[in-house]
């Protein structure tokens, strides 16, 4: 049991799983509403997405993968942003400043030493700023992986890599995914600490980032965690998994999902009972759904902000286009739009 | 009388005086100073601002994406052209994208300078053109200079440029010729071609090492009594556009000079250029002079590759209808 957290403590960390859960739940209905665009499922992640963030301080940075596109939920950034990511909506982009959340990272792995230059960049300026990337088992293999990894292990950047490792990347299991008995132990090679954790374990995935970030803040260096656990459901909504897993093997693995098993715990404690977690649940159910529901209300942004936000000072040449857009906007033929000057 | 590398050294000094959130890092580049001594002196001078890296260039690129968000403007040394393809992806993927991806929130003042092209007698993958895939990246800036006192002013220029730009200096012209470079402060904004010589016959485009090439076939032009025009492009992105067509609309001819293969190379984008806003001011071909679409060659074939003095003259005389 973890050392340090009161009951309000354990509570706060059910209710972000929660949310979390919520979140997912509803986006793949809402996909298969139309209302979203392809959405890549968080189901079951929620213990090691809240467990490390929650052991973070407020100023340290999270750098997530497109699985942890709900997690600056829990840094107060609105539901409506990462809805109108999934819409594919310019709403759904956010300055990283702001929560300290770095934008959704879509291909695999690339982010990585994205965390590890900004962990870097803020200790050369002796600030007490540390970084998380999220990343799953697939990004292991990917050279990106490597060249984060190794810059880290070099500079000892204050950054906490945390691998999610679900066992799949789409259909790839993890024992094509390397000859390595343990992906933590690729931490040996890049001379950093490592540590894998039961990545269903709320509160083991908080006292393992707890002491990451500690170890990081300290001037000790990065940490590799390996946080096992099951991909239960789909990679994405566009996915079928029945054509590469093991159907039963998912149902049993379904039975000691996180949330379930946190609830339990907290239940044996007599923190909660299901009186409490129904009013959780439906008061998180409530407030996606509110979130979903102002999205739609929401005029359009014009699609001139593309060339807006792409430059800070941009080209003359894309000013011509952005006026063309605007005129097609404006319902004028827009001449030129996209067809040179 | 300084030297190209003398210049870009002398940009770097300036810089990181001038912002203390310069960062330079690259390979080699602290205790050596660079393999062809572009940094040398930072390292002594500001110590904690002249990183030498691991051997990984996407390792490079990727921190650099991180230093930027953390507040730093870091400036990346690759250390030859095709060095920079393993780090393409962080380029294209993230540092042309963050901005947009956050909204125009995220700060990306990352610039990104490699040694380039042809000409010095170099083992494979160290005589490349990879502007074309630059150009190409949405949301990177490219410069190119051709002159000590360009590389100094644009290499200023870039690093303090609110967006990434990629500048790519030509290693042949490295050691010479020398040229003035001003003292002191020294921008040369990008997005504004050089005319660097006057003619009314013909419009010879060109950039980096080209340009050279490019003034001396004038010279020989001028014996056959056709006067060329030079233009040094500068940067490509933002390209200088009234340059290229005011130039074409006086002389009705061009000629478009790269080392780089020429399929989807940047000669073609001019070429494009000049056949939307220029047709009715053409009275000839527009003639492209590049290299060929094969791998660049080993280097005791290079000077058949790149373009040479007589191919570009023989060029324009194609395009002066003279040939």
């Amino acid at each position: 049991m973890s050392a340090g957290l009161g009951p309000e403590a354990r509570l706060e960390l059910y209710r972000d799983m929660v949310l979390l859960r919520s979140f997912d739940e509803q986006a793949v209905a809402y996909q298969r509403q139309g209302r979203l665009g392809t959405y890549a499922i968080h189901w079951g992640h929620e213990a090691l997405q809240v467990g490390a963030l929650r052991a973070l301080a407020a100023v340290d940075w999270v750098f997530p993968s497109y699985r942890e596109s709900a997690i600056g939920l829990l840094r107060g950034m609105p539901i409506e942003t990462i809805l109108s990511w999934w819409r594919g909506e310019p709403a759904g982009a956010w300055d990283p400043r702001e929560h300290a959340v770095a934008n959704i990272c879509a291909p695999v792995g690339a982010h990585v030493p994205h965390a590890v230059g900004f962990a870097w960049g803020k200790r050369m300026r002796d600030e007490a700023t540390c970084a998380l990337a999220f990343f799953g088992d697939g990004a292991t293999s990917t050279g990106a992986f490597h060249e984060g990894l190794t810059f880290a292990g070099v500079v000892r950047a204050p950054v906490v890599l945390l691998c999610s490792n679900n066992g799949w990347a789409i259909s790839t299991p993890v024992s094509a995914q390397t000859g390595a008995e343990k992906l933590v132990d690729k931490a040996v090679g890049y001379g950093i600490a490592g540590v894998r954790v039961d990545g269903g374990d709320v509160l083991a995935v908080y006292e393992a980032t707890r002491a990451a970030v500690a170890r990081a803040r300290a001037g000790g260096g990065p940490t590799l965690i390996e946080a096992v656990t099951h991909r239960m459901a789909p990679h994405a909504t566009a996915d079928d998994p029945s054509l590469y897993w093991d159907e039963e093997r998912v149902a049993t693995e379904r039975r000691r999902e996180c949330l379930l098993r946190y609830e339990r715990q907290l239940a044996d404690l007599s923190l909660i009972d299901e009186d409490e977690a129904e009013r959780v649940r439906r008061s998180c159910r409530d407030r996606v759904r509110e979130a979903m529901a102002a999205v739609e209300r929401r005029a359009p942004v014009p699609a001139t902000v593309m060339f807006d936000t792409a430059f800070a000072d941009p080209p003359p040449g894309l000013e011509r286009d952005r006026d063309a857009v605007r005129r097609e906007e404006e319902g004028g033929e827009g001449e030129g739009a996209g067809g040179g000057p | 009388m300084k030297t190209l590398v003398e210049a870009v050294n002398g940009a770097l000094h300036d810089e990181l005086e001038r912002d203390p959130s310069v960062f330079v890092m690259g390979e080699d580049v602290g205790v050596l100073g660079g393999v062809f001594r572009a940094t040398v002196g930072l390292r002594e001078r500001f110590p904690d601002r002249c990183f030498d890296t691991p051997l990984a260039e996407a390792g490079i690129v990727g921190t650099a994406v991180g230093l930027a968000l953390a507040g730093w403007r870091p400036v990346c040394e690759i250390q030859f052209d095709a060095f920079g393809y393993p780090a393409l992806d962080q380029t294209i993927a993230h540092v042309g994208r963050y901005r947009a991806r956050s909204g125009g929130g995220a700060p990306m003042g990352i610039v990104v300078r490699m040694p380039y092209g042809g000409g010095v007698r170099a083992p494979e993958l160290h005589q490349d053109s990879p502007e074309a895939y630059y150009a190409h990246a949405a949301g990177v800036k490219v410069a190119i200079p051709s002159t000590p006192a360009d590389a100094k002013g644009l290499l200023s220029a870039a690093i303090r440029d609110p967006d990434p730009v990629v500048v790519l200096e030509p290693k042949r012209l490295y050691r010479a010729p020398r040229g003035e470079v001003p003292e002191g402060e020294w921008l040369v904004p990008l997005g504004r071609a050089r005319l660097a010589a006057r003619g009314d016959d013909v419009t010879l485009i060109a950039y980096g090492a080209m340009v050279g090439v490019a003034l001396d076939a004038r010279q020989r032009l001028l014996e056959d009594g056709i006067g060329a025009e030079v233009i040094d492009l500068r940067s490509l992105v933002p390209l200088d556009e009234e340059a290229i067509v005011g130039s074409v609309a006086r002389t009705g001819r061009a000629v478009v000079i790269q080392e780089a293969p020429r399929t989807c190379g940047f000669a073609a984008e001019v070429a494009a250029l000049l056949a939307e806003r220029a047709v009715a001011d053409l009275r000839g071909p527009i003639v492209r002079v590049t290299g060929f679409d094969v791998p660049f060659p080993p280097f005791s074939l290079e000077d058949a590759y790149l373009p040479s003095v007589q191919r570009v003259a023989a060029a324009a005389r194609r395009a002066a209808g003279a040939e």
